[in-house]
C-alpha cells in the first residue's frame, strides 16, 4: 500500500498533467474542479520550503541527548525548570539558567493516534503522539511506543527513551509505556 | 475606554470549497453585503481591518489585494492575525480605533481561501500552528491531533464518551441545514458520525470541522455615526482577550482551556455578567467548535455547565433551541465551515443578524434578553476571545 506522501504525489501529478495537456493545446495552464468544472489555473511556480533554526544556545540538549540524556533548563534562583529548554530567566532577568537532567520515568497524561497526517509525515505509519508528566512535575510532549489506543491508560507508568528517528536517522526522545514484565 | 462602538451592516459570504472565485473576489461578496447593509459608501470608512491567515493560499498580503479590487486603496490600513481568533482579534482592533476616536467607521473583513493548497499541504501549514519546533518537527502533530489530545483527557477523567462528541456534530449540521450559507448544509445521523474514520484517534471525520473557503464582513461605527445610521445597532458591549503556552505541553491541564476561562470573566466582568450564571444573561452563543471536544470544553470555560458537565448539556439537548442556551445556531465552525480569519467575523455577523430576529426559520433563537456572547479560539487555546454582543446600547464604553 503507498504512503500518504505517494498518494499525495500521485494526485497532484495527475493534475499536472491535465494542466501541461492544457497548455499544449490552447496554452492555458488550466485545470477543472472535478465537482462544479470551474476553472483554476494551475500555479505554474513552486518553492521548497526549508528552516535553518538556530540551536547555538541550546546545544548542550542536543549533545545530551547523544549520551542517553534528556535535559532541561533551571533558573538557579526561583528553581524553574523549563521544557523545552530555553536559555533566559523572564521571571527575573538577574537570574540565570543552568542545564539540569530530567527523570526518566513518570505517568501517561494524554495521548492521540495521527492517522491523517501532514505532507512531511506522510512516509511514516500512523503513529501515537502523547503528553507524559515525569516524577519532577515537568511534562513531556512525544511519539508513544503504542500504536493501538485502547491499550494506552492515563496515568500507567510511562518512560522517556532517547532514539533515533528513521527514515532521517537523527536523535531524538520517545514515550515507552512500561509494562509490568519489565 | 473612549466611545461606545456597534456594528451597523453585516455581510458573509457561501462558506464551501470556493474554486469558482479568487481571494479578493470572495472577500467582495461580503464587503459588498455589509456596505449595503450599513447603508454607507466607499468614502465614508476611515479604516479597513483585514484578517488573513494565508500560507496555504497564493497571496502573501491579501489585505491590499482585496482592498484595490474592492476600492478601498490608500485608505489606513493594516493586517490582523491570531491563528483562527483571527476574526474577533480584526474586530477589537478596529473596535479599539473606533472607541479611541481614531476612526468614525472602520470596515473589518475576514477572508481565507484554504482551498488553494492539497488538503495534506493545509494539514501541514495548521499542525505547524502551535510550537512548530518542539511539537512539530519531530512529532507531526496536526490540529485534530491536538484537540484529541483534549479530548482523551477529558473523557478518561470524566467519563464522556464518542457519542456524547457526536451528539455536537449532529446539532450543529441540524442547524446548519437552515444556513444556505453553511459549508454543509445538511442534517447528519449519529451513527453516521460514529461510523466515519478516524482522524486523530479519538476524534473521526465527523468530529471535525472542514477545510473552507470563506469571508465575512462588518462596518463598526462610533455611537453618534451608529444612531444615525440604523434603528437597531448590535453593540460590542464587552471583549474579554486572552493567551496561552504555544507549547501543549506546557498547559497546567488538558481537559479546558486556561486562556478562555480568562477571557470569558474578563467578559463578563465588563458586561456586568454573572460569572456563575451567565446563561440567565443570554440569548445564544456561537461557540468555537474546531472539533466537537472543543464544544464541550467551551460550556465549561464559559460557565454554561459546571468542569467536568459539559457533555451533559449536549446529552440533554441543553443547547438546542428551547434549551438552558442555544449554542452554535448557525450551525458552528464544524457545519457551516471554518475559514480561519472568516471565522469570528463570521461569528460576529450571525449574531448581529440573531439579535436583529432576521436569520432563517428553524434556527431563530428567542431574544429575550438581547445579549449573544461569540467564544473564539486562536490555535489549541493559544489565543481566547470573548465578545459580547447586545442590542442595549451599554452602560459605559
Amino acid at each position: 500500500m503507498s504512503t500518504q506522501r505517494e498518494q499525495a504525489d500521485l494526485f497532484l501529478a495527475q493534475v499536472e498533467q491535465f494542466a501541461n495537456t492544457m497548455k499544449e493545446s490552447v496554452g492555458i495552464p488550466v485545470v477543472m474542479d472535478q465537482k462544479t468544472g470551474v476553472r483554476m489555473w494551475w500555479d505554474q511556480r513552486e518553492i521548497k520550503l526549508k528552516f535553518l533554526i538556530s540551536i547555538e544556545k541550546t546545544f548542550k540538549f542536543f549533545e545530551a541527548l547523544a549520551e542517553g540524556k534528556l535535559l532541561a533548563t533551571k533558573c538557579k534562583k526561583s528553581g524553574k525548570i523549563y521544557f523545552p529548554p530555553q536559555v533566559d530567566c523572564p521571571d527575573d532577568p538577574s537570574d540565570e539558567a543552568e542545564w539540569v537532567e530530567l527523570p526518566k520515568e513518570g505517568e501517561l497524561l494524554t495521548w492521540t493516534v495521527i492517522y491523517t497526517k501532514p505532507y512531511s509525515f506522510g512516509h511514516y505509519p500512523d503513529y501515537t503522539v502523547g503528553i507524559a508528566r515525569l516524577t519532577n512535575g515537568v511534562q513531556v510532549l512525544a511519539w508513544v511506543r503504542e500504536t493501538d489506543p485502547s491499550k494506552l491508560k492515563a496515568g500507567m507508568p510511562v518512560k522517556i527513551e532517547i532514539v533515533r528517528r528513521q527514515p532521517e536517522n537523527y536523535l531524538t526522545y520517545e514515550i515507552v509505556p512500561v509494562t509490568e514484565k519489565q | 475606554m473612549g466611545r461606545r462602538v456597534a456594528i451597523v451592516g453585516t455581510g458573509h459570504s457561501k462558506f464551501g470549497v470556493r474554486n469558482d472565485v479568487n481571494i479578493p473576489e470572495l472577500a467582495y461578496e461580503a464587503i459588498r453585503q455589509a456596505l449595503d447593509e450599513a447603508g454607507i459608501e466607499k468614502k465614508d470608512i476611515d479604516l479597513v481591518v483585514t484578517g488573513y491567515v494565508g500560507g496555504w493560499s497564493s497571496e502573501g498580503l491579501a489585505p491590499v489585494v482585496v482592498m484595490e479590487y474592492a476600492g478601498l486603496t490608500g485608505k489606513p490600513a493594516y493586517r490582523i492575525e491570531a491563528a483562527c481568533a483571527t476574526g474577533s482579534a480584526a474586530i477589537k482592533t478596529a473596535h479599539d480605533a473606533v472607541a479611541a476616536g481614531e476612526a468614525d467607521i472602520a470596515l473589518v473583513v475576514g477572508v481565507e481561501k484554504m482551498n488553494e493548497s492539497p488538503t495534506p499541504t493545509v494539514v501541514e501549514f495548521i499542525g505547524r500552528a502551535g510550537n512548530y519546533f518542539w511539537e512539530f518537527e519531530n512529532f507531526g502533530l496536526t490540529f485534530p491531533g491536538y484537540y484529541a489530545l483534549y479530548a482523551t483527557a477529558y473523557m478518561q477523567k470524566y467519563g464522556a464518551t464518542e457519542e456524547d462528541l457526536c451528539k455536537v456534530a449532529v446539532k450543529n449540521h441540524y442547524y446548519a441545514s437552515f444556513n444556505p450559507k453553511a459549508q454543509f448544509p445538511r442534517q447528519i445521523t449519529l451513527e453516521q458520525c460514529l461510523k466515519s474514520r478516524y482522524i486523530a484517534w479519538p476524534l473521526k471525520l465527523f468530529d471535525c470541522s472542514p477545510i473552507t473557503d470563506g469571508a465575512a464582513a462588518v462596518v463598526l461605527a462610533s455611537e453618534e455615526i451608529a444612531e444615525k445610521l440604523t434603528d437597531s445597532p448590535v453593540w460590542i458591549e464587552a471583549i474579554g482577550v486572552s493567551s496561552g503556552t504555544s507549547n501543549l505541553s506546557r498547559r497546567p491541564y488538558f481537559t479546558n482551556l486556561p486562556a478562555a476561562k480568562i477571557a470569558a470573566q474578563a467578559a463578563y466582568k465588563k458586561a456586568g455578567i454573572d460569572p456563575e450564571n451567565p446563561v440567565k444573561y443570554l440569548d445564544l452563543a456561537e461557540v468555537h467548535d474546531c472539533f466537537t471536544i472543543a464544544e464541550i470544553m467551551a460550556y465549561e470555560d464559559l460557565g454554561f455547565a459546571k468542569p467536568g458537565e459539559g457533555y451533559k448539556l449536549i446529552r440533554e439537548e441543553q443547547t438546542y433551541i428551547g434549551g438552558v442556551i442555544p449554542v452554535n445556531l448557525s450551525g458552528g465552525l464544524k457545519a457551516k465551515g471554518h475559514p480561519l480569519a472568516a471565522t469570528g467575523i463570521s461569528m460576529a455577523v450571525d449574531l448581529t443578524r440573531q439579535l436583529q430576529g432576521r436569520v432563517e426559520k428553524g434556527r431563530q433563537a428567542e431574544i429575550k434578553h438581547g445579549r449573544a456572547l461569540a467564544h473564539n479560539i486562536g490555535g489549541t487555546g493559544h489565543y481566547a476571545y470573548v465578545t459580547i454582543y447586545s442590542l442595549s446600547k451599554p452602560r459605559s464604553a
